[in-house]
This record gives C-alpha cells, sequence and structure tokens, in this order.
C-alpha cells in the first residue's frame, strides 16, 4: 500500500518489470534450462524478445483482455515466459499441475472457462483433448514439444514456435495493439489467478492483482536482500503460489535468474550443478534428502560412517549457534572448520547446498531435528507461513531469529491477529481480490476490512513476538476425555524417522489415538536388500513383521516424547497398522502439495479405523486405486495392527 | 504394387517406394539350410516385422541384411542396387543400423560414451589428432555430441548420461542400444527383439519410442518380435517365417488370417 513504489516509477505489472530489467540489465541471465546437455540462458533481452513475440501471436490468435490461458507443464523457460505474455495482451495465466489427471483439470478449465491452453507436451496436449468436449469456451491450444503430435489435427492446434513465428511476422500490424494492451495494465488488475489444492472440496480459484504480486515479492525481496546475482532453482510445481512469487514475482523484481532443470529425473543433479544462492522447497523435499543421506550413510565404509557421526553431534551441538551469530569457544568453532572442511562441506557439495544463502521451508511444519540437521550444516534455512490468499508471506523468519517451533514474525506489510477461538487472521498488501466466480467463500474467509481467516490455530509468543502454528484450526480437537487433540504434532515427530513417509493420526473425541502409517520405499526398501530380506511389493514389504516391529519401535520412541509435552501428552498412539499403499494425491487421499486429506482419509479407510479401534489383531480391506492414465484398480491385503507401548500420564491427574 | 510405388498405411501415414529388397535368398551353413528362397522387401517409411516362431531363421534373415552373413544363394538389393558382398562396418556405413537380441554395449563405458559409438561411422578425423583433440578432431566431436544430445533427449535418457551401463537395469540397457543405433542417423534400422524380457511398463515405453522415431525421423525399421500383440499394433507389413521358409507376407490383419500361420504357431496335429 505504498504508493511510491507505484506511481514513480510506473511498474505496475510484470510486463512492465520485464521493459525495465531488459532495459536496465539486459544481457544478465533471465532464465537457463538444461537442455541437450548444456545449460541454455535466456537474458532479459531475449526474453523480452520472445515475450513480445509470443503476446503479438496471441493477438494474433485473437486473445482479448480478460481472457483466461491455461498454462500446463513442468517448469521450463518457454512457459514462465508465456504467462508474462499472456498478461502483456491483457489475458490472465492460470497455471495449472502438471500431474493433474483429466478429471482433475477439466474442473479447473471450465471454471475458469479458458479460451486458450499453453502445454509443454503430447501427454498434456492428450489431456486436454480427452475432456475438451466439456469445456465450451476452449478454442485453441498451443503446445511446446512436437514430439509425436504430427499427425493431430491441427485446426485448433498450434506449435508454440509457429506462434512465435506468426507473431514476429506480424509485428506492424498488432504491435501498436500489444503496446497499448500492455499500458493500460494497471495496479488492480489481475496478475495470476491460482487454484488452490484445497484439504476439503473443490479447489478455488485464487485471484492475486499486480499490486499482491509485486508488492509481496518486493517486501520480501528486500527482507532477505535478494539480489540481481542470487540463483535460483525452479522446480515446483508452476501452479503453485510459492513458485509464482519465486521465479515470477521476485524473480522479475529483483531481476535474478531462474533455472529449469533438465527432466524431473535429474533434478538433484542440476541441483548440484547450478548450486542456488536462494532455495525453496517443502519440508518433504528436505525429508527425502535426509533419507537419501541417512542410506547412503549406511551404505559407506566404517571409518566414514564414524567421522560423519563424530561431526554430526558437533554441529547439532554448536552449529546452529555458529549460523545464529552466538557466542561459541574458539576450540569449538576450530572443531566445527575442520568438520566442515571433512564432513559438511562436502555434504552440502553433494546435497547442492554450497552456495545457498537463504533457504526457506514453507507449505507444512517441519519435524524440528529435520530442521536442526540443516542450519546445524550452515545451511541458513528458515520457515515461513504463507498461503496462497496472502500472496504467500504471513509470517517469516528473521535471520539470527531462527527457531524449528516457531514460524517468525509478521512479514513486512503484514499485521496478525489471533481470534477468540485462537485462529490466526491477516492483513496485507498480498491478500487475495476474490475467489473467482465464489462470492460466497470469498466473504466467508475475508471480512470488510480485509482480514483473512488462515483456518489454522495458533498463538504469537509475548516474549520474542513469533507466531507458533498448533494445527489446522478444524483438525485440533479434543479427545474424550477432553485433553486436546493434535494430530500434525504427532504426525510429525514420526515422519522423523526415515522409515515413515507419511503417518496420519486419529484420535478426536476418542479415548485414545491410532495410526495409519507409510513406510518409505526408498529407506525401508534398503534396509532390507541389506538384510537380504525378500519381497515382492510394496505391499508385502509393509507387512514384513521386522518392519513392523521397527516401526512399532519408533512410534514408542515418538510417545515417550509426546509423554513429555503436558498439553499433548494424550496424543499417545496406543495401536497402528501400515498402510498397503501410498498415499497419493491421485486418489484425492492427498493434495497436489501433498498434504494429508485427512477427512477423505478416515472415511475412505473407516474400516481400518475401526479395526483398530476394536480390538481386533488384523483386517481385511480391499481399495480402489487409479491408475496413472486415470484408470481405476483395486488392491486387497490383510493387514496386521499392533498395540504400541504408551507412557501412562500420572502428572495431569496430579495437576488437576 | 510397383517398386517405386507407396502405399497408405491404416492410420494414414504414406510409405514410400522399395528401400531394400530381398531376392531369393538361401542360406545354408553346411547341411542345414537356415534360410530357403525367401523374397520380400522393405519400403521406404514403414514398420517391418519378421516373425515366426523360434529357430524359423529371424535372426539370420537380420543378419544378413546387416550384410553380417552373407547369403549362400540370392541377392540383397538396398535403395535400387545389387548389393555385393560387404562387411558389416561398411553395410553400417551405408545407412543400416541395428541392436542386438543380447545387449551388446561396452558394460564399463557410460551411456554417453556408447552413444557415441554410434557415431563412429560418421567420424573422420585421424588417430593423431584425435589423441591430441585437436582441430578437426574437436570439430567434429562436438558435432557428433549434439546429435547424440538429441538422440539422448528423445529416448529420455538424460537422467543416466554419465552412469556406467553396466549398473543399469535392463530395460534401460535396450533403450540405451537403440540410442546407440538411432545415434547413427540410419535410413534403415534393424531391431532384434527389442522387447524380449521386458515387463509391460517397459514394453509400452519401447513401443511409443519405435513408433515416434519412426514418425520423427522417418526411418524405416525392420524388426523382429515375439510378443504378438506389439507386433500387431506397431507394424505396417508382417513376413511370417516357419523352418526357413517364407509363410506368410501382408499387413497384420491378412498375416493373422493366414492358415498356415496360425498352424505354424499353434501346431497342426499329426
Amino acid at each position: 500500500m505504498e504508493p511510491k513504489s507505484e506511481g514513480t516509477e510506473g511498474l505496475r505489472s510484470i510486463p512492465a518489470l520485464l521493459l525495465r530489467n531488459a532495459a536496465q540489465f539486459g544481457d544478465a541471465p533471465a532464465y537457463r534450462e538444461k537442455e541437450f546437455g548444456i545449460w541454455q540462458c535466456w537474458s532479459w533481452k531475449r526474453t523480452a524478445d520472445e515475450v513480445e513475440a509470443l503476446a503479438l501471436g496471441l493477438l494474433n490468435l485473437g486473445v482479448n483482455p480478460g481472457d483466461h490461458i491455461a498454462i500446463i507443464g513442468r517448469n521450463r523457460p518457454s512457459l514462465y515466459y508465456s504467462m508474462v505474455a499472456a498478461q502483456s495482451v491483457g489475458a490472465i495465466p492460470v497455471p495449472l499441475y502438471q500431474d493433474a489427471v483429466a478429471e482433475e483439470m477439466v474442473y479447473v478449465l471450465a471454471h475458469c472457462g479458458a479460451r486458450f491452453v499453453i502445454a509443454s507436451d503430447q501427454e498434456q496436449v492428450d489431456k486436454v483433448i480427452e475432456i475438451q468436449d466439456d469445456l465450451h469456451q476452449f478454442e485453441h491450444m498451443i503446445y511446446l514439444d512436437p514430439r509425436g503430435l504430427r499427425k493431430y489435427d491441427h485446426s485448433h492446434l498450434h506449435q508454440f514456435s509457429h506462434i512465435l513465428d506468426q507473431g514476429r511476422a506480424a509485428r506492424d500490424e498488432f504491435l501498436p495493439e500489444l503496446e497499448r494492451r500492455r499500458s493500460a495494465l494497471t495496479y488492480d488488475d489481475t496478475c495470476v489467478m491460482l487454484y488452490t489444492s484445497g484439504t476439503t472440496g473443490k479447489p478455488k480459484g485464487v485471484v492475486l492483482s499486480n499490486r499482491n504480486i509485486i508488492e509481496s515479492a518486493r517486501a520480501a525481496s528486500e527482507f532477505d536482500k535478494l539480489k540481481r546475482t542470487d540463483e535460483v532453482l525452479a522446480y515446483l510445481p508452476m501452479a503453485w503460489v510459492g513458485d509464482f512469487i519465486f521465479s515470477i514475482g521476485q524473480s522479475y523484481w529483483t531481476g535474478f535468474c531462474v533455472n529449469c532443470p533438465e527432466s524431473a529425473d535429474t533434478l538433484l543433479t542440476d541441483l548440484r550443478e547450478i548450486a542456488p544462492t536462494y532455495y525453496f522447497a517443502p519440508p518433504r523435499v528436505f525429508e527425502t534428502q535426509l533419507t537419501q543421506i541417512t542410506i547412503r550413510m549406511e551404505d559407506a565404509s566404517p571409518l566414514k560412517q564414524r567421522m560423519f557421526r563424530h561431526f554430526m553431534a558437533h554441529a547439532r551441538k554448536v552449529g546452529p549457534k555458529i549460523l545464529d551469530g552466538k557466542s561459541v569457544g574458539l576450540l569449538d568453532r576450530l572443531k566445527y572448520a575442520l568438520g566442515e572442511l571433512l564432513v559438511y562441506g562436502p555434504l552440502k557439495n553433494a546435497m547442492g547446498f554450497s552456495r545457498v544463502r537463504v533457504g526457506y521451508t514453507a507449505g507444512e511444519a517441519i519435524g524440528p531435528e529435520i530442521f536442526d540437521f540443516y542450519r546445524s550444516l550452515g545451511i541458513n534455512l528458515k520457515q515461513l507461513y504463507g498461503q496462497t490468499e496472502a500472496s504467500v508471506f504471513i509470517t517469516v523468519q528473521p535471520d539470527g531469529e531462527v527457531r524449528s517451533d516457531t514460524v517468525g514474525v509478521p512479514a513486512p506489510g503484514v499485521e496478525i491477529r489471533i481470534a477468540e477461538n485462537g485462529e490466526v487472521y491477516y492483513r496485507s498488501p498480498g491478500v487475495f481480490v476474490e475467489y473467482y466466480k465464489n462470492p460466497e467463500s470469498t466473504a466467508d474467509t475475508k471480512d470488510a476490512e480485509g482480514w483473512v481467516a488462515t483456518g489454522d490455530a495458533g498463538f504469537i509468543e509475548e516474549s520474542t513476538g513469533h507466531l507458533r502454528i498448533i494445527d489446522r484450526a478444524k483438525d485440533v480437537g479434543q479427545m474424550a476425555d477432553g485433553s486436546m487433540f493434535a494430530p500434525k504434532y504427532v504426525e510429525n515427530k514420526l515422519k522423523f524417522y526415515p522409515n515413515i513417509l507419511e503417518a496420519v493420526v486419529f484420535g478426536a473425541g476418542r479415548d485414545r489415538c491410532v495410526a495409519f502409517i507409510n513406510i518409505d520405499l526408498t529407506a525401508v526398501g534398503n534396509w532390507a536388500e541389506r538384510n537380504n530380506i525378500a519381497y515382492a511389493s510394496y505391499q508385502e514389504l509393509a507387512q514384513h513383521p521386522q518392519v513392523l516391529e521397527t516401526i512399532k519401535r519408533h512410534i514408542e520412541e515418538v510417545n515417550a516424547s509426546v509423554a513429555q509435552d503436558e498439553i499433548l501428552s494424550g496424543c499417545q498412539v496406543h495401536r497402528f497398522l501400515v498402510l498397503h499403499k501410498e498415499l497419493d494425491a491421485d486418489d484425492g487421499e492427498m493434495t497436489r502439495t501433498r498434504k494429508v486429506r485427512r477427512k477423505v482419509i478416515g472415511e475412505k479407510f473407516h474400516d481400518l479405523v475401526d479395526a483398530l479401534y476394536d480390538g481386533s489383531d488384523s483386517v481385511y480391506t480391499e481399495t480402489e486405486v487409479t491408475y496413472e492414465d486415470g484408470r481405476k484398480g483395486k488392491i486387497k491385503a490383510t493387514l496386521k495392527i499392533l498395540d504400541a507401548k504408551v507412557v501412562p500420564v500420572t502428572g495431569r491427574m496430579a495437576a488437576e | 504394387m510397383k517398386d517405386t510405388e507407396g502405399y497408405v498405411t491404416a492410420d494414414g501415414r504414406q510409405i514410400g517406394g522399395v528401400l531394400m529388397e530381398m531376392r531369393n535368398i538361401t542360406l545354408k551353413f553346411g547341411g542345414v539350410t537356415a534360410i530357403s528362397d525367401i523374397s520380400f522387401d522393405i519400403r521406404e517409411g514403414e514398420i517391418r516385422a519378421i516373425i515366426g516362431p523360434n529357430g524359423a531363421g529371424k535372426s539370420s534373415m537380420l543378419n544378413i541384411i546387416s550384410g553380417f552373413y552373407t547369403p549362400t544363394i540370392g541377392e540383397v538389393w538396398y535403395k535400387g542396387a545389387k548389393r555385393p558382398p560387404m562387411k558389416p562396418y561398411e553395410v553400417a556405413r551405408m545407412g543400416v543400423a541395428r541392436t542386438f537380441q543380447n545387449i551388446a554395449l561396452f558394460e564399463g563405458m557410460t551411456v554417453l560414451d556408447n552413444v557415441m559409438t554410434g557415431r563412429l561411422t560418421h567420424m573422420h578425423a585421424g588417430i593423431l589428432s584425435q589423441a591430441i583433440w585437436w582441430g578437426k578432431a574437436r570439430d567434429e566431436e562436438i558435432a557428433n555430441r549434439e546429435k547424440v544430445e538429441r538422440v539422448i533427449d528423445f529416448l529420455e535418457i538424460q537422467n543416466i548420461r554419465k552412469t556406467p551401463v553396466g549398473r543399469l537395469p535392463y530395460g534401460l540397457k535396450k533403450r540405451v542400444e537403440l540410442a546407440r543405433a538411432l545415434a547413427a542417423e540410419p535410413s534403415i534400422l534393424l531391431l532384434d527383439e527389442p522387447m524380449a524380457g521386458m515387463n509391460v511398463e517397459e514394453k509400452e515405453d519401447m513401443s511409443r519410442f519405435i513408433l515416434d522415431v519412426n514418425d520423427e525421423f522417418g526411418t524405416t525399421i525392420a524388426l523382429i518380435e515375439h510378443d504378438m500383440g506389439v507386433v500387431m499394433d506397431l507394424s505396417d507389413r508382417v513376413v511370417v517365417m516357419d523352418y526357413g521358409k517364407k509363410i506368410g507376407d501382408g499387413t497384420p490383419e491378412e498375416v493373422r488370417n493366414n492358415q498356415d500361420v496360425i498352424d505354424a504357431y499353434l501346431g497342426v496335429p499329426h
């Protein structure tokens, strides 16, 4: 809401920022993508040139102001600047999750009434063609990779490079119109529309204005002192607000380079080659990397293992303190420096974190042990708390005040209020305009004064001013005896164990808690291999007695740790089972950003929940699964149910 | 159908004139007749399958096409001219590339290096210049590397580019072999059981790659395969062999209804 950045500089839209960047530092890299084994580079000048050609091509196709253009595909420079080209002609880009199945796409495409689709390849084109009869407004589709598409009917299908050529050819004809539309963009025009994955119900189209995106990106860039020379790796779904803010908002504001990996399979190699300075990942990615390191260390020679364990213990002791600039003894510092040389440095290099100046994790709470692991290595990993509706930023952790149990202080320009029931409300320049074609939900979420309900319960620590999130407001419940039930708290503790990929704890309104566990196939598979345990399938491995025994041990350790917490000691897990399938977004059990849909899971597997409570020691179940191409099938399994030891809580009785 | 005339396939692809023709081929090993008096042609741009029960002589036929065997009797015509007896590497230079039934890759070398060997027929720099990697050798290698990278991209094996082949699972090795054959930019590609030993998903991937190669580069493909579903789906025309004789030739539909073929596959009561 600071007018100075609006009026004087005239930077009221992403296309305007692009023109500024091309004029001021046109030769600096804007995008890189690895193709044919080499990092190909787009300078800001080239980006501006291609955006203009594409925008002219879109005009040539008949794009009107206010049209929605869906963008589907993996992170590629052409798709990123397609969004900017769409904005340039007054259209609204709508990035979609590329792994969504056709039925999910049909809802979003029909809801926004997309007339145009820009898709990456045959796979995405096929999905849209499959559903196009249900899309009344859909007219043209543009694809990037022509492979396999030669024989398709091209009456409504266009190759990306041809559109660029047509745009360039029609430059004289359409340039005045392009300039007119581009300069007509105001701060309150829609910048992008992003569909929230929604842990409940149908996705909602969050409308974010240029003001939302640019103000949020500017504030956050200044907060972390981002520079033009920073490097990011764009690998998170383009449909996710975080990626839009980092790879478009902040990149165009500060002018740093966005690097796109060669393919999803080469991600880790590309990460190592680029070594980003500004890095962003959901907890899941950090968990996966830690799991991989743990596995690889188990395969290492005894000497290396001992060295690793010795120095990691030291890092845990002093690493975070050194990172926060607190006083640490000289001897400890020397030992840490030696560790950096022998262990931490090579480890960071192997993970591609050698140059990370600022790293963020968000989307979900991260296990404290995982968080501390990365910080102890000297990686400035911080937490932020955000939402699509806030253009990401609600709270962030300032350097030097990083803790695993809080999500930081309000981001610049953000006000926070805690309601009576503990729900967190915020107001900021980044607050979304509305849910598209959904005034009721808009009114439910955002009040007349601009306060937005987060749906999360939390409180502000009085001594530090940091916000602490307890859980989703609607997930926090009570157990039968009235004690507090916060499933995520327990789940996060469980998920720290490399063997446990996902956990779902039930217990609201019941006398005790039970849990579903998903094993991590990489970690458990590696363990099985080393111990000569044969298994034919995920299902079989999941039900192996030794695996169950290991999981049981993990749960008992977690119970002991939960028992320490006065308020949440009732959340210890009494009984558990290991699920026969991985929870999957394709089956609706998780969101596309991989958050568990507790309610869906509870309903879908109600037979298992019942069995956990009725005391039986095994349960037979059949589950419908969706294959990648949308076909359905059934998995049948008999699952064993085990009891876990709980620590008796006597303290509370005494306190009462 | 005249030699120069093409035809249009069921899915609308234009097939050209005869690229390679086998005329009355007979192949004998001492007293054993592996192939007796077989004639058929392969047309430009088509996917031609050779099928038949075990021991029918399919691989021998492929070996004749690739120049590994010289037929005892008969002629091979290629691009309108009779092909004199040649060494396999000379045949390769004429634009014939192949994969093997039992993978024949350099296990200790990386995928990239293996695929680069497919470019050997296109490299002409002297040994000295190659040893010091200077001048022509360097330019040549860069140009060839680019071609190889396009193949790697096409077959989606970027993530294993630097992995030694010995560490790869079977299905991927098969794909690397295809990559090496493709890197030679052949006019005709011979695939000896490209799907053998693969699971359903790998077969689907491989089928897609074969179709894409044919579609994208217009490469003529001759393949031997046992999986009838795959053969009937992929190929435009099929030659059926049994005990060294040709017992059928035509579109998958014609072959499927050919009584001799049915007998050869299902057996007949004696």
